[in-house]
């Protein structure tokens, strides 16, 4: 046996309203644990600090995806292979099946969660350049009741948020309301299946004849968080697509990109990527 | 807490599904959980509560080998044996959903399932033909 299993300690409790209750009682704290893809392998690495673990896998309240007149509400336990066989998602919400679908393997899909590629925070994560992109907004729930944000303010630092340590996410909410927004989103890493991205875009962009009306760029990996890249975003609202535009979209992506050189990839490398992927994108929209 | 792995494998004498990276990277461990595959390291074994389980043990009927398991002989499937456990268990997965899938929809369907020995030609091979010669029980 490799792991160290069973130094943690993991309770189960059958209802969310049990879950939060345990989170705002408990002097010892709880970390919140779904579907394990993230949280089993830093536990199995000596990596997880905290011993005490709270399952919140399969809990009814937390895994569903309702579809409203307006927006689709989808539970943060939602597993990306829910999220991918959603005809509603395929439909509407495609570049959201296509992150799902390069998360991971079938076996990781059929177990992570949306919520938990949330709140991990990695910088690198396949999920969060899609939800910036549709300005998604995000529950979070505690005893003391929800409250919203947009998903865009949630993350304050490398690996930190907003979340209160009584809180979880709940759910994430997106708007349906995309009539004329043409998407696009494009991960770059070391192989197809299962690579963690060296950088990823992910946009939506909506044009008034030749001119650029709204923009809204989402990135992975170009920061220490994911990222709206809204240097680029203003340099193109407004305009048409001439190369002068394009290399001013260019040089405003380098000038808010902060990447790291790490063991997939370089700063440089991943600055230049990124200029490329949003000047792919720029070139559909002419 | 205990992981699902190590209670198959420890606890139940279960030693079809092997501990690979341990990280849920190559698949060696994948069971069927409600029919869905799943990697048993990953899994807090308070979590299976209520589902049902599935390994590789409980694919073959009484002395008769399963299709899959047939077609992974007859096809050179197989080597070292160290991941195919985790490959029919993959591909009986990929079956259910697709059954005459294509060679992309395979190499999906196995894309966590790691094989240092094969170069995968003969798994696929193997996959096609579990899915002519179909995998009715």
């Amino acid at each position: 046996m490799r792991s160290n299993a069973t130094q943690y300690d993991l309770i189960a409790p059958n209802s969310l309203d049990a879950v939060l209750q345990i989170l705002a009682d408990s002097p010892d704290r709880y970390t919140p644990i779904a579907g394990g893809t993230e949280l089993m392998v830093a536990l199995g690495a000596g990596r997880l600090q905290s011993k005490k673990l709270v399952s919140l896998w399969n809990l009814d309240e937390l895994r569903f995806i309702e579809v409203a007149p307006d927006a689709i509400i989808i539970g943060a336990g939602s597993t990306f292979t829910d999220i991918r066989k959603h005809p509603i998602i395929a439909e509407e919400f495609s570049i959201l099946a296509e992150a799902a679908s390069w998360t991971g393997s079938v076996a990781n899909q059929n177990r992570g969660t949306l919520g938990g590629n949330i709140v991990n925070a990695s910088p690198a994560a396949d999920s969060p350049p899609v939800l910036l992109a549709y300005d998604a907004r995000l529950t979070l729930i505690s005893i003391r009741g929800t409250r919203t944000l947009p998903y865009r303010d949630f993350h304050l630092a490398y690996k930190e948020t907003t979340l209160e340590l009584d809180e979880i996410l709940h759910s994430i909410t997106i708007s349906r309301n995309l009539i004329g927004y043409k998407p696009y989103i494009r991960k770059v890493g070391t192989r197809n299946a299962q690579a963690i991205s060296k950088v990823a875009i992910a946009a939506l962009a909506r044009m008034n004849d030749a001119y650029i009306e709204d923009i809204r760029i989402g990135a992975a990996s170009l920061r220490e968080y994911p990222t709206r890249l809204t240097a680029a975003e203003q340099s193109l609202v407004g305009k048409t697509i001439t190369p002068a535009t394009i290399a001013a979209a260019r040089a405003a992506v380098l000038t808010e990109a902060r990447p790291i050189d790490d063991i997939r990839s370089t700063a440089k490398y991943r600055a230049t990527v990124a200029a490329n992927l949003l000047e792919e994108f720029l070139h559909t929209l002419e | 807490m205990k992981r699902l792995l190590d209670v198959l494998r420890e606890d139940l004498q279960l030693t079809g599904a092997k501990e690979g990276c341990g990280e849920g990277e190559c698949g060696a461990c994948a069971v069927l959980m409600n029919g869905d595959l799943v990697n048993s390291c990953l899994i807090p074994a308070l979590q299976v509560e209520g589902a049902r389980i599935t390994t590789i043990e409980g694919l073959a009927i009484d002395e008769k080998l399963h299709p899959i398991q047939q077609c992974f002989l007859e096809e050179g499937g197989a080597q070292c044996g160290i991941c195919t456990p985790g490959m029919i268990l993959a591909t009986h997965h990929l079956l259910e959903k697709h059954t005459q899938p294509t060679l992309l929809q395979i190499q999906e369907g196995l894309n966590g399932n790691l094989c240092r020995c094969t170069g995968y030609m003969r798994i696929f091979e193997a996959v096609q033909q579990a899915s002519l010669v179909g995998t009715a029980k």
